[in-house]
């Protein structure tokens, strides 16, 4: 048999484009047939899915890439899917069933899904190859846009449309002199009629953006950079920066290549596949009866469909989708939909109130709403979108449609909230289509009291953000009083209103001793507490009081509770505690026969120098810990992990301080040290820093004189280099500082807060401040470490002597 | 139907759960903190995650592996998410706890 047949229980599923269609549409999969496929996603972007949408907030400077991101690494990772960042596939073949990537690797597939999404188009005039020609479509435009922003200077946009909007104000909020030129006599004709543009155009003017119109471009000027551009009209301007925002292109080139059936987009049926019955395609390089899109509401309906049948359920069609638009210019409001400018064969309803810069215009066919547009205030729109969807008769309300379903018959709460009169049925979020009801449902039973709720929750709102007003009033018309929009506090959950610190204060004020006395005696809403507030309350009981608080195994997550990690499948992976990394032939013997005993179907090296049993059913555990006979290495807990070392100064050549035995001094007497989160630490013998102690919550470098501390480092998925806390000479001055850093932290951070975002929270000055400057507090906090760890036992210890229950077999067999 | 003894309520964490192991799979017995007791089939219907491992407050679990938050007295998952677990009747005689079984489970 040939190489290509590798042996796979599933069948597998390839999708190339890491974006926002293809990963919504693997996300949709995941719900109906979450174990059907291998799944491995292509993305020629370095980065995980991240909402493009967001795109000019962070040009604006007023959110980071992060933030924009929606399925972090760790979302890939737990799902099962390979993930290739950085990979575009360069070629499918559809005969051997496979698809070759830029790297040259082939990856076979059963199923394909095409996302690959749109190019920015760029137009075909002299000099469009210039440095300085950016277009804005991705991450990597925006990183452009900003180094280009930052000296400064002229920027000139070429396209009036929703993106050159947009751009325009991204790169005016970041200090350039910016210029759009559209050919048409306003901008966005697509979405506005002439009255609305020069609203708007006058309101973009006024944030200083400038427009020349009804101008085509002849040629843009330079030599190798751009320094201007030509009109057809002989005219000319300068320019440092110019961005191309006239339209967009499917990208249907590797489709295309591969003879699948393409016009503008790729040509797909009812069900979002293509001529190639194995191969499905979603997203804005799809041409679905004549009509591609460019917004995200329609693909995410495509996606929804692809994976109903991807998932084998066969069940949905997609039937084409209305859209509508808005602008996500801060300040600006704007929405428009259907056929806006009317026409002879239709009715218009009209509203303009110059001075208060607002602009309605409803247009009727036949008494049904057939599109519209409103400027300055779009509240009425979701109401107004679904009439025309649902294709109402309005003859009943037609002369006041421009005043909202408020008006209608009660003009006393005109305006105040738009959000509690819609019907249950109307939809808020256009780009997720979640109605009304089913937010005010997840508000009502999931104890839902924030936007940020909100959003995990139902998706409502975390797209383009446009609808964030409506959800906000939803939450104030359902919560009644509890609703406060501009919290001064997060609260811990949504079963107290408390902050993680005032929490804190009052377990130690009040002296409460167990998460049960906090619950009853704070009030709890949730006599019983959820996921989110019963790991943390034990938590901070623990550290408040720690020979008298209630250690509560219930309220520990599974894996503390178990003392092992929890598998995909239900089983555990059990990692013994080996100090420093260094074990010894006999260790290593006996980790062998217990593996091979209990038929440890993976045995593997962790990352931090440890090693893993995998698979391991929970039965089996206190036996398996008992035959180990060695401690528990903590890898499951939010606890101190590991102490990697390098091998240092005994045995290498270039080592200066012996790390292997610092590393085994700081694990042992760290160990069994709970956290608000997972703590690892490193031990590098000389500045080559062979450890790489500077990505770990505490490092520690060997130099000639001593040893450099490092912390709130990060490697993993969001990497932060560590910072120099100080310098010291001795082995027992590196065990104090980094006991007093950890026990400043211990008592500081809030639950699943790492050292890292903490340090940057609190800030490395007050750190060095308290534990570096200051000696007496230093020996204090180490001190009350000491004493904390003093009180912690072995769990694998107290398992297998039958002091610590962890419930392994289960309550009854049957038959027995 | 047939009852079978489980146990004592002690037996079971409150606030957690148990599990039975059956012929036709895992049954979790939870126990809330009111001293409630639910029995479900141990299987998380997102990816199959062991319920008795999980948080158990009021009427729901919390899904140890993902979270999802599982309706005892419905036997469904709590909306954005959508699935169901099949559910066991409880008898209790004091403490002692009792299991409802059909035939086919046994
Ligand atoms: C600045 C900006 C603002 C926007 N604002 C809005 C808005 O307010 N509302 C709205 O609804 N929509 C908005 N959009 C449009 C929206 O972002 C897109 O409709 C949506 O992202 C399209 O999703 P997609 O998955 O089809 O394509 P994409 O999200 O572009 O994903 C396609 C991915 O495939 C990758 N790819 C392409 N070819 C290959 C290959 N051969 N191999 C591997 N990977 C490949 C691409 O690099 C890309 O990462 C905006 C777009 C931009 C640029
Ligand atoms: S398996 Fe239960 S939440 Fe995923």
């Amino acid at each position: 048999m040939h190489s290509l047949t590798t042996v796979s229980p599933k069948p597998r599923l390839v999708v190339v484009g890491n974006g926002m269609a293809g990963i919504r549409a693997v996300e949709e999969l995941l719900k109906m047939a979450p174990d059907l496929y291998d799944i491995s996603v292509f993305g020629a972007e370095p980065h995980p899915n991240y909402n493009r949408i967001l795109l000019t907030p962070v040009l604006a400077g007023e959110m980071s890439l992060e933030e924009t991101i929606l399925n972090p690494l760790d979302w890939y990772a737990e799902h099962g899917i390979q993930l290739y960042t950085g990979n575009p596939v360069t070629q499918i073949d559809r005969v051997k069933r496979q698809i070759v990537t830029a790297d040259g690797t082939t990856t076979p597939y059963d199923r394909l899904l095409l996302a690959t999404g749109a190019a920015a188009a760029i137009a075909p005039v002299p000099g469009n190859h210039l440095s300085g020609v950016l277009s804005y479509r991705d991450m990597a435009d925006v990183e452009a846009l900003t180094r280009s922003s930052a000296l400064g200077g002229q920027a000139v946009v070429i396209g009036g449309g929703l993106l050159g909007l947009e751009v325009a104000h991204g790169l005016r909020a970041r200090g350039m002199e910016v210029t759009v030129i559209h050919r048409r006599a306003w901008p966005l004709d697509k979405q506005l009629d002439q009255r609305g543009g020069v609203l708007l155009q006058k309101a973009m003017e006024a944030r200083g953006v400038r427009f020349l119109l009804g101008k085509e471009t002849a040629e843009i000027l330079g030599t190798q950079h751009v320094t201007g551009l030509r009109f057809t009209d002989g005219s000319e301007i300068p320019a440092d920066v110019l961005v191309m925002t006239i339209g967009i292109k499917p990208r249907i080139e590797l489709a295309q290549a591969a003879g699948l059936q393409c016009e503008t987009g790729i040509l797909v049926n009812d069900t979002l596949q293509t001529y190639d019955p194995r191969i499905y395609a979603v997203g804005e390089c799809v041409q679905h009866r004549g009509q591609t899109y460019g917004l995200v509401a329609p693909l995410f309906e495509q996606a929804k469909v692809a994976a109903n049948h991807l998932a084998e359920y066969g069940r949905m069609l997609y039937q084409g989708s209305v859209t509508s638009t808005k602008l996500k210019v801060t300040g600006i409001e704007l929405f428009s939909a259907g056929n806006f400018m009317g026409g002879e064969d239709y009715e218009e309803v009209t509203l303009l109130d110059g001075s208060q810069g607002v602009y309605k215009k409803v247009i009727l066919q036949e008494n049904k709403v057939v599109g519209g547009l409103l400027y300055g205030d779009t509240s009425i729109g979701p109401w107004l979108f679904q009439l025309m969807r649902d294709g109402t008769d309005v003859s009943a309300f037609r002369d006041n449609i421009v005043f909202g379903e408020t008006h209608l018959g009660d003009s006393g709460h005109a305006g105040e909230n738009q959000a509690s009169r819609l019907p249950d049925n109307a939809e808020i979020c256009g780009c997720n289509g979640i109605a009304k009801g089913s937010i005010v449902k997840a508000i009502r039973e999931q104890g839902l009291f924030t936007l940020d709720d909100v959003r995990k929750c139902t998706k409502a709102s975390a797209s383009c953000g446009s609808c964030t007003g409506l959800v906000e009033q939803l939450l104030a018309s359902t919560l009644g009083g509890f609703y406060d929009s501009t919290p001064k506090k997060k609260a811990l959950c949504a079963c107290t209103d408390l902050s993680h610190q005032e929490l804190r204060d009052a377990i130690i004020a009040e002296k409460l001793f167990s998460v049960r006395q906090v619950f009853d005696y704070l009030d709890w809403r949730h006599p019983g507490g959820c996921s989110t507030c019963r790991p943390a309350v034990n938590y901070y009981v623990r550290t408040a009081w720690p020979a008298h608080g209630l250690d509560d195994p219930q309220s520990r997550f599974i894996n503390e509770r178990a003392h092992a990690n929890i598998q995909k499948d239900g089983t555990y992976s059990v990692i013994p505690r080996i100090y420093g990394g260094v074990t010894s032939p006999a260790e290593l013997k006996r980790i062998a026969e217990v593996a091979e005993r209990h038929h440890v179907p993976m045995v593997k090296f962790t990352g931090g120098q440890r090693l893993d049993l995998l698979g391991v059913k929970k039965e089996a555990l206190p036996q398996i810990w008992a035959e180990l006979d060695m401690p528990s290495g903590h890898a499951y807990g939010k606890a101190l992990r590991t102490v990697k070392s390098c091998v240092g100064s005994e045995f290498c050549r270039f080592g200066v301080q012996d790390s292997t035995r610092l590393a085994i001094e700081l694990e042992k007497s760290l160990e069994r040290m709970w956290a608000p989160h997972k703590v690892k630490l490193a031990a590098s013998g000389c500045p080559r820093n062979c450890a790489e102690s500077t990505i770990k919550d505490v490092g520690v470098i060997g130099v000639d004189s001593g040893w450099e501390i490092y912390v709130g480092g990060n490697g993993g998925m969001k990497v932060r280099a560590a910072d120099l806390l100080c310098k010291v000479k001795t082995h027992a001055e590196v065990l104090e500082m980094a006991k007093a850093f950890l026990q400043m932290y211990r008592e500081d951070a809030q639950y699943l807060e790492r050292t890292a975002p903490w340090v940057e929270r609190i800030g490395l000055e007050q750190i060095k401040a308290t534990i570096v400057d200051d000696a007496n507090t230093r020996k204090a906090l180490a001190e009350r470490l000491d004493f904390a760890l003093s009180q912690e036992k072995d769990p694998w210890k107290e398992a297998v002597s039958g002091r610590l229950d962890i419930h392994a077999a289960p309550m009854r067999r049957i038959p027995v | 139907m047939e009852w079978i003894a489980l146990g004592t309520l002690e037996d079971i964490p409150a606030g957690g759960g148990r599990y039975v192991d059956t012929l036709a799979g895992q049954i979790a017995v939870l126990r809330n903190e009111k001293d409630e007791v639910f029995a479900v089939s141990n299987q998380c219907p997102h990816r199959g995650g062991p319920l008795s491992e999980g948080f158990v407050s009021g009427n729901r679990v919390f899904c140890p592996l993902h979270n999802w938050q599982i309706d005892l007295e419905k036997g469904e998952a709590v909306a954005p998410d959508s699935g169901c677990v099949k559910r066991f009747p409880i008898r209790r005689e004091g403490d002692e706890i009792w299991l409802g079984l059909e035939e086919m489970t046994r």
